[in-house]
């Protein structure tokens, strides 16, 4: 039996602000235990919440990044719950009136390019952390992250594979990094993601019954939990069982969803407009403003890539990852004076390679784009061969030198002198009549033997390209 | 000095006629002589009260006092003050020490004035008797067997009986209006959004406004200088530019159109009042106002939309007080559940527990569409009532309750009857309007009487212009209750 998995992912991104949504408290990571808690964070008796501007055209950046529409009024409401990690015993978000309707995110899956549809974006603050496993038989509770500015971004149910959601929330944490609202560190809870998952024979237009998953904090983690819970759910429905609407943990550990709650276990919520807080209302002029301060965007980036300087779609989409990754390249372009292909397979090659074997980001690269731009021009002018490059890179990479103190140096100046040439293949003519009567008597193999046995005697340094031409010129004769 | 305006007492200070220790002294020495009666003060701090009392006698000796310069107030144990316990008159917050001020706190301070005592009150402000206080009730001092009114009843039982010069209050559905009409003084509910929010315990968000009380119209007015302003710690607190509240206090009122509401002087109204009011009404015309009447049609519609919306807020924002981090926590839980049922279930009282459970109800799936928002719409109406009104008459006048001071535990057994004490007061809440009660009479039992007079949007100066000259040519807001010398504990 066919079936398809039907995906929606809900995204939690902090946004980047330095002081929290509705207080003045700190927002910065791993300090002592409540020391970023002030008044508002612990729920003082007479303390109220006062929206941080910030965190609100954070929220403006994303909806214009993603084309959504921005609501003029949206209202903050209360969730009410219990829980020690809640001071207030209610969580302020955006409920029925959200900052960003709609919106459209690209995706590419292998050649294929897929639009999912958003179906909002809304503000709220995240909870504390409860600690259970430091003290014995009591829990702790940190009210540090209490109040720190989340941007909860929903997709609509269109993703149809866990390749396509891993895909959607890669394109989605290089869109909140591109537009500089969130760092997007997963390991510190700066970037999470729900997923929905539900099956339906293929063919049929009816969802399925939709599970939750929590606690994906990889792309690895989500792409193994939607495929187990997508297995999971199958194999219930062969069985002619029903599926059960439900929240599901992953567990890392043994890569599977446990259940937390079922639907009937689902609070109340009582959600209402917080009266604390007047209807956020959004001008003209600053959206306009922060349109005018929005970067360009990575996809027009990668058409316009593709379009004028010739990459291909994968170059384009590799190159526009990181915006790190796509200035560095766009600086190194400018610097090489317009190599776009050479740069191009340099910066996803040897200097993408380098950095993942350091651990370097593209920002913190010891090889700026204009040193490395030094060294494409002299691939370009063939001074040295693409081989010879390689190694003056790895020189560079180790010290401060520029590429042509690094060529110089060490006499890797390419030979293209004719009659340099010219006599080393005499040389190795004269060397070998072995391998000169294979090649006359049609061995195709010894021609290559003859090749390297030419660059051998130049010591690497001579112009491959040179060589072949003179030998086949001489074996010819 | 008991009697004296504030005004009076700022020029006797200024002139050294007496200091501020020992005009705070007097006050505290009253106090402790007759607070074991009244119950108005839930916490007197001498050594702290005496301490700021002498920063002020310097401040006066340095030349640069203000009006407040050194004249002692008594905060509503609602407005967190720094260093003070700040109960909200309820066993969940018996052992709050505010670690902050409120901002009224915060404006009084930087004016100069002395924090004389936190007075009690209904607890979390819920209530119309200051009967349900975890301190015990507030006494009337016109008539200790009755209620003062609520919930600011420990501030208008301590101004009536001369305890302190002049209070603090809030006002979330007649809570200042209400004890200052039963205990015989004046006291002003500003415009929602005039004066900050910030530090002031929250009841219903919505519908909250601290507020002064006093003896005179003349003193609202000062007190309310200091009170009002912008804050940017409050989102619903408005950006305007300051006003003198007492510019226009001598203005005549000839030719002022007071309207009177009819809906407030149907069934429902006691004789004793309606008389009182009609003689105030009467000396009006004599000064030369033009009286209308009006309709507010939607009045009966007031008292079931704030019992909705008032509870919706409280509910929630009374699920702060969990035991976790401050406040009352049960001695006894085997758990965190236990935990949080047994401290709600202990810290708070049964009032405070009808309206978090109406509260909870309204919100719940399934209901929040008939209850919370029908409320709101009645809401707009009720507004749409007093803008329409407005179109006919500068001010608006009423009584304040429908009837005068009830005996302690009259209505304590019937809820219903309690919260319609306030059926003249609330519309004034969820329209947002400012609204004021002063003396104008007494009724059975030698109880006193208010009058209401409600302005429309930001007109605190024209009400407090019209009050001050009815206080010019009456003198019931200078009777002091007599019997309260002759009370011993």
């Amino acid at each position: 039996m066919n079936w398809e998995v039907v995906i929606g992912l809900e995204t939690h991104a902090q946004l980047s602000t330095v002081s929290k949504i509705f207080s003045g408290a700190s927002t910065a990571f791993g300090a002592a235990p409540n020391t970023h808690a002030c008044g508002v964070d612990i729920a003082l008796p007479g303390s109220l919440p006062v929206p941080n501007r910030g965190a609100v055209e954070r929220a403006i950046r994303f909806g214009l990044a993603v084309s959504g529409h921005i609501n003029r009024r949206s209202v903050f409401a209360r969730k009410n719950y219990f829980y020690p990690d809640l001071p207030k015993g209610y969580q302020i978000s955006q409920y029925e009136s959200p900052i960003v309707l709609g919106g459209k995110v690209r995706i590419h899956v292998g050649d294929e390019e897929k639009t999912i549809q958003l179906t909002r974006a809304h503000l709220e603050e995240d909870a504390g952390k409860s600690l259970h496993e430091d003290f014995h038989g009591m829990s702790g509770i940190d009210l540090n992250r209490a109040g720190t500015p989340l941007l909860e971004i929903v997709s609509e149910p269109e993703m149809r594979s866990a390749a396509e959601a891993i895909a959607y929330a890669k394109a989605l944490h290089a869109l909140v990094r591109w537009i500089d609202i969130c760092d997007g560190n997963m390991q510190e809870g700066s970037f999470r993601c729900d997923a929905n998952v539900s099956v339906r024979r293929k063919g049929t237009d009816k969802l399925g019954t939709r599970c939750e998953i929590k606690n994906l904090n990889s792309f690895r983690f989500m792409e193994r939990a939607i495929e187990y819970e997508t297995r999971r759910q199958i194999e219930i429905l062969e069985d002619g069982g029903v599926i059960v609407q439900e929240t599901r943990l992953y567990d890392p550990d043994r890569d599977e969803t446990r259940s937390m709650r079922s639907k009937e276990d689902a609070q109340d919520y009582r959600y209402f407009p917080d009266p604390d807080l007047l209807p956020l209302e959004v001008s003209e002029d600053w959206i306009a403003s922060v349109k005018r301060s929005l970067p360009e965007l990575p996809q027009a980036m990668r058409e316009r890539l593709i379009k004028e300087f010739g990459l291909s779609p994968y170059e384009a989409n590799v190159l526009t990852q990181t915006r790190e990754m796509a200035s560095y390249y766009e600086a190194l372009v400018k610097s090489s004076g317009g190599l776009h292909k050479l740069a191009a397979s340099w910066v996803m090659g040897e200097l993408s390679a380098a950095l993942k074997r350091a651990s370097l980001e593209i920002g913190a690269s010891p090889i700026s784009s204009q040193r490395l731009a030094g060294l494409l021009k002299r691939i370009q002018d063939n001074t040295i061969s693409g081989r010879t490059a390689k190694d003056v890179f790895e020189a560079m990479w180790n010290t401060n030198v520029e590429a042509d103190a690094v060529i110089s140096e060490r006499g890797l100046r390419q030979i293209s002198d004719t009659g340099a040439l010219e006599k080393i293949v005499d040389g190795v003519l004269a060397a070998n009549p072995g391998q000169v009567s294979e090649y006359r008597a049609g061995r195709e193999k010894a021609f290559n033997f003859l090749v390297g046995q030419a660059m051998k005697a130049s010591q690497g340094k001579a112009n491959p390209a040179q060589i072949n031409e003179i030998l086949k010129r001489k074996l010819a004769a | 000095m008991l009697n004296a305006t504030l005004t009076e007492l700022s020029q006797a200070l200024s002139a050294r006629k007496i200091s501020s220790a020992e005009l705070t002294q007097l006050f505290i020495d009253r106090a402790h002589s007759l607070n074991p009666a009244l119950n108005a003060f839930i916490t007197l701090d001498p050594t702290r009260s005496l301490e700021q009392a002498r920063a002020a006698d310097a401040r006066i000796a340095r030349g640069d006092a203000q009006p407040l310069t050194g004249i002692p107030i008594a905060h509503k144990d609602i407005f967190c003050t720094k260093g003070w316990l700040t109960t909200c008159g309820s066993r969940m917050l018996a052992n709050f020490v505010a670690p902050y001020d409120a901002h009224v706190v915060e404006r009084f301070e930087a004016a100069g004035a002395v924090v004389l005592g936190k007075t009690n009150m209904d607890e979390f402000a819920m209530g119309s008797s200051s009967e349900t206080s975890y301190y015990g009730p507030v006494r009337n001092p016109w008539d200790t067997t009755a209620v003062p009114g609520g919930s600011s009843g420990g501030s208008a039982c301590a101004v009536a009986a001369r305890l302190a010069p002049a209070a603090t209050g809030t006002d979330t559905g007649g809570s200042i209006r209400l004890p200052a009409s039963l205990c015989g003084i004046s006291g002003l509910k500003p415009t929602y959004g005039v004066v900050s929010r910030y530090g002031m315990i929250a009841y219903a968000s919505s519908l909250d406004q601290g507020g002064p009380m006093a003896k005179s119209a003349a003193d609202l007015a000062l007190l309310l200088n200091t009170m009002a302003g912008f804050d940017a710690r409050d989102s619903t607190s408005l950006e305007r530019a300051p006003e003198d509240y007492s510019r226009n206090l001598e203005r005549s009122v000839k030719s002022l159109r007071l309207g009177l509401p009819k809906e407030y002087f149907a069934a429902g109204l006691n004789a004793d009042v309606a008389r009182a009011i009609d003689a105030a009404v009467a000396q009006f015309r004599g000064m030369g106002c033009e009286i209308v009447e009006i309709s507010l049609p939607n009045t009966q519609l007031a008292v079931p939309a704030y019992y909705v919306l008032a509870p919706a807020e409280a509910s929630s924002n009374l699920a702060r007080y969990d035991g976790a981090r401050y406040g009352y926590r049960a001695t006894d839980y085997r758990d965190l559940r236990e935990m949080y049922m047994k401290s709600r279930a202990e810290g708070f009282g049964p009032e405070v527990k009808r309206r978090i459970l109406i509260g909870t109800y309204v919100l719940s799936h399934g209901y929040y569409d008939a209850y919370y928002l029908q409320a709101q719409r009645i809401r707009r109406l009720i507004a749409r009532d007093f803008t329409q009104a407005f179109e006919h008459c500068d001010l608006i006048l009423g009584p304040t309750s429908p009837s005068v001071a009830f005996d302690l535990g009259a209505k304590s057994g019937d809820p219903v009857q309690m919260y319609l004490s306030d059926i003249y007061t609330i519309g004034v809440n969820l329209a947002g309007l400012p609204g004021m009660s002063i003396p104008c009479g007494f009724g059975e039992g030698g109880r006193p009487v208010g009058l209401q007079i409600i302005g429309n949007y930001f007109d605190e100066a024209r009400m407090l212009n019209t009050a001050h000259q009815f206080q010019r040519d009456t003198d019931w807001h200078l009777r002091m209750p007599s019997g309260v010398e002759g009370i011993r504990t």
